[in-house]
């Protein structure tokens, strides 16, 4: 079976049926995090593609990219947004290799 | 310029069950005209292009188009009640053989005249000085470029359009169109290449402002947003791509009873090819004709009639309410919050 279905993302306010004060919390929060600010309405666009990637939710990832091009984002920009993303996730990665050796070391002589 | 939050939306109504009648009343509103400011012609569905989200559905083999006698019924009734600005539309408008005879004869009544111009049909036989032409009679130009990347214009408009328009553009500033203090006005239109909404208009004017003029040197007046309308070959787009309930959903939800006021319905009446009138042109496209109590053509006519009209609908309409509006003169309403 799917896990992920599309017709779920108009379901999402459905987790406000139990504990809806944390709910109304986060939404009011949301909310508040979407509004033009000083950062504009496109960049907040490009930053949640860009997260969405990152955190490979396709939710996210598809609500994002809409939001882009109603910002008037294009592909370029948007596909930047995904790169710098993906360099940084990977480039956490490979950081970590600095660990492998740390603990490679320790024990070699 | 939809303010729509991303992931998270609270209505969940089917989009075949929302009446926009229904959803202006909800906020104490009905659509009425408040004046007849303007004459929208379309002239006919005659076009050398054929784009693909084109709400008339023009193109090269489309035959209707408006005679010389319905433009002399037209003429009279601009005459007879100067009617201040004329919007000529299409198709494009330029392949009607009364086009020139018509802007001539609005011109001379003193009419602020508006030309709806694709740009590549100056590239059409005999109608390489079209820009002269538009100069000579001080025409306000408007003109669709949907993006100012060649992928995104070619994918709407048809292969070589960009380059063409591109090159149109150059000989519209080369006569003074689109430059400062020139009084030549050059607008063009940007349409979403796809099931999505416009960005917000100065946002995206600025942009193109700063990438038409860095890449190609080209200067223009003002940038308009208008949102595709699920019609004719757009709403034939959104069917094959399974897009129209989406897309439907998106424009519901964007509902702006703010842009109410300022819809162009509100102070136009639009003329077919054959003479018979409607109060937009999305409507006569659908062959949705003014209320049956007031006159159906233009023979007749009577402004005092159309004043304070009721407006028909459709769910078309939530295409010019969705964020902040859109009208032949792009975006209507400055605030775009939602509200659901």
């Amino acid at each position: 079976m799917a896990y992920y279905k599309e017709d779920d993302l108009q379901r999402f306010v459905e987790i406000g049926k139990h504990r809806s004060d944390l709910f109304e919390k986060f939404m009011a929060w949301y909310q508040a995090c979407q509004a033009e600010g000083a950062l504009t309405r496109r960049e907040k666009a490009l930053i949640g593609l860009a997260v969405a990637h990152a955190l490979q939710c396709p939710y996210c990832i598809d609500a994002f990219s809409q939001s882009c091009l109603e910002a008037g984002s294009n592909m370029e920009q948007m596909t930047e947004a995904i790169h710098m993303a993906s360099a940084i996730r990977g480039g956490a990665a490979l950081i970590h290799g600095l660990q492998s050796h740390n603990s490679v070391d320790r024990v070699s002589m | 310029m939809s303010t729509d939050l991303p992931v998270i939306q609270r209505q969940l109504a089917p989009t075949s069950s929302v009446d926009f009648d229904e959803k202006l009343a909800a906020y104490g509103r009905e659509l009425r005209a408040s004046s007849v400011d303007t004459l929208q012609i379309n002239v006919g569905k005659l076009c050398n292009q054929a784009c693909k989200h084109c709400h008339v559905g023009a193109g090269p083999s489309r035959t209707e188009i408006m005679t010389s006698e319905t433009v002399e019924q037209v003429l009279a009734a601009i005459r007879r009640f100067r009617i201040p600005t004329v919007d000529i539309t299409g198709g494009a408008p330029e392949l009607n053989a009364s086009f020139r005879y018509l802007v001539r004869q609005c011109r001379s009544l003193g009419c602020h005249v508006i030309v709806r111009h694709n740009l590549t049909v100056m590239f059409e036989p005999r109608q390489d000085d079209l820009p002269q032409f538009f100069r000579d009679h001080r025409l306000e130009v408007i003109s669709s470029l949907p993006y100012f990347l060649e992928q995104q214009t070619d994918a709407q408009r048809g292969r070589g359009v960009f380059e063409k328009s591109i090159e149109a553009l150059h000989r519209m500033n080369a006569v003074g169109y689109g430059i400062e203090n020139t009084q030549l006005i050059l607008n063009l239109i940007y349409n979403p290449v796809g099931a999505f909404l416009p960005p917000a208009q100065q946002s995206i004017e600025t942009d193109f402002k700063r990438e038409l003029m860095n890449r190609y040197g080209i200067s223009f007046n003002r940038l308009f947003t208008i949102t595709n309308m699920p019609i004719k070959r757009f709403l034939e787009y959104l069917r094959r791509s399974g897009n129209e309930e989406r897309y439907m959903r998106k424009l519901i939800e964007a509902f702006n009873p703010a842009t109410v006021a300022s819809l162009m319905c509100r102070n136009l009446v639009s003329v077919d090819w054959t003479g018979r009138l409607y109060d937009c042109d999305f409507n006569q496209m659908l062959d949705l004709r003014v209320a049956p109590e007031l006159p159906q053509t233009i023979v007749d006519f009577d402004p005092e009639k159309f004043v304070s009209r009721r407006i028909r609908t459709g769910s078309h309409c939530f295409g010019c309410t969705a964020g902040a509006g859109s009208s032949c003169g792009g975006a209507v309403a400055m605030n775009t919050q939602n509200i659901k």
